[in-house]
């Protein structure tokens, strides 16, 4: 793999994403301000000594920004490692097991899928504490149902083909046919599915935070910042676009990286490394 | 010269390919093919896949399939070159001067209309004929190629006609705009072999009617020299031989040749069944759900240890379903199994795992039959380790053990299933088979898919096998230039009855049976003027009743 054959969008998404992690992972260190420390004046514009001037508190943007990240980046990941694994595990099973646990399951899913997310959200949050533990699963939870159902449509594809009836033949438990025989050919999809669900829990956690049952304050998160910002607009004041634009440059460039590792693990040729 | 249907000259093909992670190259399909086809005359093109005979095929047409150019030499086609029309000049070609018969006609025709608009599209589309002319010569056309009730056949849609009858109205089609030149693609391999010789006999007198010029593709030697006046042998995209049909089916000069010629002539001595079968079938009756018409009815069949028991039959006879109920994939609606001296459980699920280790099976289609996210070691090995609890060193070197018994050599531990050959996925299938060292292995049309050569190598290897292994084979196939090479038992099925069941020389012995006598005499043989004497002796017997 050269870098000079990955298509340019590709890159940027990649030089893009990248950016974001560093931002994320060294934020203590990058940060000059500490994040709920009050250093200067409500929504002071742009200065040498606050880059991105200050928020609604008087505290600095810039360093909430970057540990803003950090929370925005790791909830949405742990969500999506959540939704994977419980989607996917449980997708294939349903496809490998068939019948009646087939149809309990499907159909159990598809009642969570009737509930608009957003919504069901919103009212479990409201009863249940708001932590970040809560807050990963639920997302993670939501979530899956769309994971299982493409993992699920996959596998039953794969659950016909002849090398797990061999594999059946030969007496092979659930767990091998699970996990050695139908998961490793389902992947190529499903990784690809994977940036995309981050995606969708970035912009979900942001929705959640800026109605207020995201992340709690003092903590930083990008919709939050948005959410306490947002009269800045009024007087002029660009403080709420900023966490906005992050939302949506980070969805663009790791939305471009999962379109181009889509392309290449469904291409014919390229199946077998993805 | 000048008066040559069809001259090519030094054509030379490529085509792009895009290895994933590389920079993409062009790579030679075919190379320095020279050929000429006079009016009325047939051209057999033949060789392996991966030979370029369908590639040759299509370039009279100027098409080339996915990223495939034609980058050198000639092809003329009535005296001018293709070549060099453009696209508004091969439009005129295409359909006027140039038909195409492919190999799968279910797939060819539009299900949503009716035979007759779709054999008659080219003409109307090319302004040859009216309406009603077309529809004249397309009735004159299906009697010339023996279709039931010609004036109405039209009316029919493609599912309501056998698959047979679909690929003669695909070459109805072809002949319609009156084209000089027809290609041919393998228009009978998707056949069962009794409905072959109707095809090919309809397709023969077709072409002697109409006068028409053909490139007859196929891969099978014995069905093209029926049809072809001239052959020309293809291998790796260069000309192996280029002759008359008696030339090259009677004295072959190239090596390749003699090969193709001489394939099937594994010789196999024939044993004599034991007092006691390994597996015994009774009276099976099976159906795939209740409440579906039986598939299979009151099959009985025996096997004994060591030997082979060939089931023949033509698609839709029930020798698959056959397989799958042994198995224990489909439990039979009423009879049993008998396997080494106690019932086997109907349903796989009862089985125990010895009875899975001494049944083992192999697939038709070796690509689907492994993972293709494992290795060859993963394959071979996972047997061994399910089986006999093998790890380590031990497994890996009776894996290597294993991979020597099917001729292929270490170096193949490492490969994914994609990095193999047609013919090298379907021994490692039989490694995986073996691994479990198993009593009774069922073999699924195992050869079907393959090469003519491929496909004996894979046979020897199997025979190699029975006598040092000792293992039974049940072959399941629709072959039976196969069944003659391997058997020492065969089984006769016809819509889902065993209709004859013997030994060998039984079997194959006069008086046959009507079914067993229209399979044998249905087999092409590699003789010019075979397939004369085979409609001419069928026609006498049908007079003779």
């Amino acid at each position: 793999m050269k870098l000079r054959n990955i298509p340019v969008t590709a890159l940027i998404g990649l030089a893009l994403t990248t950016f974001f992690v560093i931002a994320a992972v060294f934020a203590p260190w990058i940060a000059p301000y500490s994040m709920s420390e009050t250093v200067g004046e409500m929504w002071a514009s742009s200065s040498a000594t606050h880059l991105m001037g200050t928020d609604n508190l008087g505290r600095d943007l810039f360093s909430r920004m970057l540990f803003g990240a950090r929370t925005t980046m790791m909830i949405a990941s742990l969500a999506t490692v959540v939704a994977f694994t419980l989607g996917s595990v449980l997708g294939i099973l349903a496809a490998v097991l068939g019948g009646w646990v087939d149809q309990l399951m499907s159909r159990g899913i598809d009642l969570l899928m009737s509930i608009p997310t957003l919504i069901f959200a919103l009212v479990v949050l409201s009863v249940m504490p708001s932590t970040i533990t809560v807050l990963i699963l639920v997302m993670g939870i939501l979530d899956s149902t769309r994971v299982y159902r493409l993992a699920r449509a996959v596998a039953v594809d794969i659950n016909v083909q002849d090398f797990v009836e061999a594999a059946r033949l030969r007496g092979e438990g659930r767990a091998w046919i699970v996990f050695r025989e139908v998961l490793p050919n389902a992947l190529s999809p499903l990784v690809a599915e994977l940036g995309l669900r981050f995606i969708f829990a970035v912009l979900f956690l942001s929705s959640l935070s800026f109605l207020g049952l995201g992340v709690q304050p003092p903590e930083a998160d990008w919709g939050s910042m948005v959410r306490e910002n947002r009269q800045g607009i009024v007087f002029g004041v660009p403080a709420a676009l900023i966490p906005a634009a992050a939302i949506a440059l980070l969805a663009i460039s790791v939305n471009l990286v999962a379109d181009w590792i889509l392309r290449r693990t469904t291409d014919l040729k390229g199946g077998r490394g993805g | 010269m000048a008066d040559n249907l069809l001259d090519i000259h030094n054509l030379k093909i490529e085509a792009t390919v895009r290895p994933p992670g590389e920079k993409p190259r062009d790579i030679t399909i075919v190379e320095d093919i020279n050929l000429s086809l006079e009016k009325g005359k047939v051209l057999g093109l033949i060789g392996e896949s991966g030979a370029g005979k369908s590639t040759i095929g299509l370039s009279p047409a100027g098409y080339g399939r996915g990223g495939v150019r034609i980058t050198g030499g000639e092809v003329r086609v009535n005296g001018r070159d293709i070549l060099q029309s453009g696209a508004r000049g091969l439009r005129q070609l295409r359909g006027k001067e140039v038909c195409y018969v492919a190999q799968s006609a279910a797939a060819a025709f539009n299900p949503a209309h009716r035979l007759m608009d779709q054999v008659i599209e080219t003409t109307l589309e090319h302004k040859l004929a009216t309406r009603e002319e077309a529809e004249a010569r397309a009735v004159a056309l299906f009697r010339t190629l023996g279709l039931p009730d010609p004036e109405h056949f039209g009316d029919r849609y493609p599912h309501q006609v056998s698959g047979g009858q679909l690929q003669r109205a695909m070459t109805a089609m072809a002949l319609c705009p009156q084209p000089d030149l027809i290609i041919f693609d393998e228009p009978t391999t998707a056949l069962d072999v009794t409905t072959q010789i109707d095809v090919l006999a309809a397709i023969k007198d077709a072409i002697r009617e109409t006068g028409v010029g053909a490139l007859y593709i196929t891969h099978d030697l014995a069905v093209v020299a029926q049809i072809a006046d001239e052959i020309m042998v293809l291998r790796d995209g260069a000309m192996v031989e280029y002759g008359e049909t008696r030339q090259i089916i009677e004295s072959p000069q190239q090596p390749y040749t003699q090969a193709l010629v001489s394939v099937r002539s594994i010789q196999h001595r024939q044993q004599t069944p034991a007092e006691s079968p390994l597996l015994s079938a009774r009276n099976i009756t099976a159906a795939y759900a209740t409440g579906l018409p039986d598939v299979l009815s009151d099959v009985s069949i025996g096997l004994s240890e060591g030997q082979t028991l060939a089931v023949v039959g033509e698609s839709g006879s029930g020798k698959s379903t056959l397989a799958r109920v042994i198995t224990g994939l489909l439990p039979p609606r009423e009879g049993d199994i008998e396997f080494d001296g106690r019932t086997l459980s109907a349903a796989l699920k009862g089985r125990s795992k010895e009875d899975r280790r001494q049944l083992q099976m192999i697939y038709q289609m070796a690509d689907v039959a492994m993972n293709p996210r494992h290795t060859v070691a993963t394959i071979i090995g996972r047997p061994l380790t399910f089986y006999f609890g093998l790890r380590g060193e031990a497994r890996r070197k009776r894996v290597l053990e294993l991979l020597d018994e099917i001729e292929m050599g270490p170096e193949f531990y490492d490969r994914y299933p994609a990095e193999l050959s047609g013919g090298q996925k379907q021994r490692v299938c039989i490694a995986r088979a073996l691994a479990a060292e198993p009593k009774l292995i069922i073999c699924d049309e195992v050869t079907s898919a393959l090469d003519p050569l491929v496909a004996d190598g894979i046979l020897k290897l199997l025979l190699r096998l029975q006598q040092t292994e000792k293992v039974a084979y049940l072959f399941i196939t629709h072959d039976l230039a196969t069944v003659k090479a391997i058997a020492d038992s065969i089984a006769v099925m016809y819509q889902g009855r065993v209709v004859r069941y013997g030994t060998k020389s039984e079997v194959l012995t006069p008086p046959f049976d009507d079914y067993t006598d229209l399979l044998l005499s249905s087999v092409p043989q590699m003789k010019v003027g075979w397939l004369e004497e085979a409609i001419d002796s069928r026609r006498m017997a049908s007079q003779g009743h």
